[in-house]
């Protein structure tokens, strides 16, 4: 906690104007809260891990601010940035194909995929992390994200290492169609295994997530988290309204209806955060030591691949 | 199982025509003239066919299949949903736990079951059949038919996201094996929660898809006339699948399922039972080294499915063309 205000050098706040339209000013020197309407002087906000001072509401993160603003300064090692994204149907939509939107996004984020994996530290204590980058593609699933975290938490078994999801995320990727919808079944199947190893798997949800995401490995956790207001769900509130026609309550879906719900453990406010973890990971650091390791890493060849090299980090 | 035997066997090429593939088809019919078989369908012709009103549905094949059905009701903590049915029945010689997607065939009987849309109730009475099959080491088989999880305010409220989740972990980590068979609409998550199985066998004219052609189309084409389209570009047909190395055999269907309904469920059981004798061979209840080992066989089945490519350090590769199949 003591060093978390005094990392922004890690943050790397990026407001994607295709998602917020009405909170980017330009040269971003002020932000709007789309909650209170304030404006915040951007640097400002960023000090205050992009938590709006006067109304709380909890800006979104790119994944990379998420892991300056969780992990140890310098303790962050990336997994598998090699692992890349393929075109197995050939997909074209109305808007092109989804090879020119992969690369459109990989230019515009800086990211080559919409979740960033690794080992870091919290307060000392070692973990693996595992964070969506809604920016790319609204975090959607597909088989580079499977894959990748399916690789993490192997390792987790492998080397005893707590691991951390922080899910932000639209659903299963359409673009790849079944194989998408098959990434629920592996991400899950692994976290089966990662529990038969007695490695603890804590998950973060944070705004906004639903569909795929919410659906399979984000629920399959030891601990669920959520931030204040996220939005997390399985159908999102436009459908629910269209299928049912019904008005939706108000709060529907936010981290507050779970919690009342029964669906996560604990709301916890961004600042907090690391104490928080910090916390638990002691907790369960005696029953991690006892861990039984499983020959982790399996490295199947994939379904449908090109292997450019076997390169594999950690 | 060795998967790449098992699309070797399958008897669809990899374009996704039908092949003249003899062998494959005797073992997976018997009867039927592969010469005789129809030209393909299109993708959207056969969400029609897999939507038909009067295509047989789960209830159907545990009538035609299996004797002393016990309906096993609930999931102890809310309710019953009658889109998802579960129970006890005898299957070529042996108890088996079934699970399927329940339509209706009547206005009033769809309403009563949702029009096979389940509730977080559904999965969790799933969960509980699970568990309970895994006790007495009864294997699973489960029949796949819905438009997709119940998208209401009710479900949201009871947790739908984390019913399927946690209906995925019980899949993935039973204890006894398991065949999934998708005989209508594999309509995403809602089927998956019930499809994370040893084998997935998947009837000719079913289909199987992460988001519905309409709601693919609606998103990506802003247009949800172009569902035909959508549903093309999806790659949902079962051939595709096979070739994706995601389903492991299609049952063809000489004339669309409804057309010949028992003629098409006894074609499907013959391919369900020996998938589940051969499972039951390979993991005996009675050997304590199986449960691991058929574990291990499903999460590696499920570990390699996904396409991506390694880029080395410098990076700057190209996109290939990936291998397919």
């Amino acid at each position: 906690m003591r060093d978390f205000f005094h990392r922004r050098g890690a943050f790397r706040p990026r407001l994607a104007d295709d998602q917020q339209p009405d909170q980017a000013i330009p040269e971003d020197l002020w932000t709007k809260c789309p909650r209170c309407h304030e404006l915040q002087y951007t640097k400002e906000l960023e000090r205050n891990a992009r938590v709006c001072p006067k109304c709380s509401y909890h800006f979104r993160l790119s994944a990379r601010a998420r892991v300056g603003l969780l992990a140890d300064p310098d303790s962050f090692v990336e997994w598998d940035p090699e692992v890349r994204p393929e075109d197995p149907l050939r997909f074209v939509d109305g808007s092109g194909s989804y090879l020119d939107k992969l690369a459109r996004t990989e230019a515009k984020s800086g990211e080559t995929e919409a979740l960033l994996t690794g080992r870091a530290a919290i307060e000392g204590r070692p973990l693996a992390l595992a964070v969506c980058d809604f920016d790319f593609m609204g975090a959607s699933m597909g088989s580079v994200f499977g894959e990748k975290l399916v690789r993490t938490a192997e390792r987790c078994a492998e080397l005893g290492l707590p691991l951390l999801t922080v899910s932000a995320s639209g659903g299963a990727r359409m673009h790849e169609g079944l194989f998408s919808l098959m990434q629920m079944a592996k991400t899950v199947a692994a976290l089966a295994r990662l529990g038969r190893a007695r490695v603890p798997h804590f998950s973060l949800l944070v705004d906004p997530c639903y569909g795929g995401v919410t659906a399979s490995y984000a629920t399959v956790a030891d601990v669920i988290l959520a931030e204040p207001g996220a939005l997390i769900g399985f159908a999102g509130p436009r459908v629910i309204e269209q299928i049912t026609k019904q008005k939706l309550p108000e709060g529907f879906q936010t981290a507050e209806f779970l919690l009342e719900h029964g669906m996560v453990d604990l709301i916890v406010e961004r600042g907090a955060l690391r104490a928080g973890l910090a916390t638990l990971l002691a907790h369960y650091a005696p029953a991690v030591e006892q861990q039984v390791p499983l020959n982790g890493h399996l490295h199947e060849p994939a379904l449908v691949a090109v292997v450019e090299s076997g390169a594999a980090g950690g | 199982m060795d998967t790449s035997t098992s699309r070797r066997s399958s008897p669809w090429s990899r374009a996704g025509l039908p092949v003249a593939d003899t062998a494959g088809a005797d073992v997976l019919l018997g009867v039927i003239d592969v010469d005789a078989a129809p030209p393909r369908r299109s993708a959207w012709d056969r969400v029609k066919l897999a939507r038909h009103p009067e295509r047989p549905h789960a209830i159907d094949y545990l009538r035609e299949l299996t004797i002393d059905f016990v309906e096993l009701h609930g999931d102890r903590a809310f309710g019953d949903d009658r889109a998802l049915v579960g129970g006890l029945a005898r299957f070529d010689g042996r108890t088996v736990m079934v699970l399927g997607h329940q339509k209706g065939e009547t206005t009033k009987e769809n309403l009563a079951r949702n029009f096979g849309m389940a509730r977080p109730e559904g999965y969790r009475k799933a969960q509980r059949l699970l568990r309970h099959a895994e006790k007495f080491g009864f294997p699973v088989l489960t029949f796949i038919d819905t438009p997709g999880a119940d998208p209401g305010i009710g479900s949201e409220e009871r947790g739908q996201a984390t019913a399927i989740a946690e209906g995925l972990l019980a899949m993935a980590d039973l204890a006894v094996p398991s065949v999934a068979v998708v005989i209508g609409e594999g309509g995403s998550g809602g089927a998956l929660a019930v499809g994370v199985a040893d084998r997935i066998v998947m009837l000719e004219n079913a289909v199987y898809a992460v988001v519905s052609p309409e709601g693919c189309a609606t998103i990506l084409w802003k247009d949800a006339a172009r569902a035909p389209e959508a549903a093309e570009t999806m790659r949902i047909t079962a051939e595709e699948l096979a070739a994706f190395g995601i389903v492991d055999e299609v049952v063809p269907e000489r004339v669309p399922a409804h057309e010949q309904p028992r003629e098409t469920i006894l074609a499907t059981g013959r391919v369900l039972a020996r998938h589940l004798r051969e499972l039951v061979e390979a993991y005996p209840a009675a050997d304590p080294e199986a449960v691991p080992r058929l574990r291990d066989a499903r999460y590696r089945k499920f570990r390699r499915i996904g396409a991506w490519r390694e880029a080395r350090a410098d990076d700057g590769v190209p996109l290939d063309d990936a291998g397919v199949g």
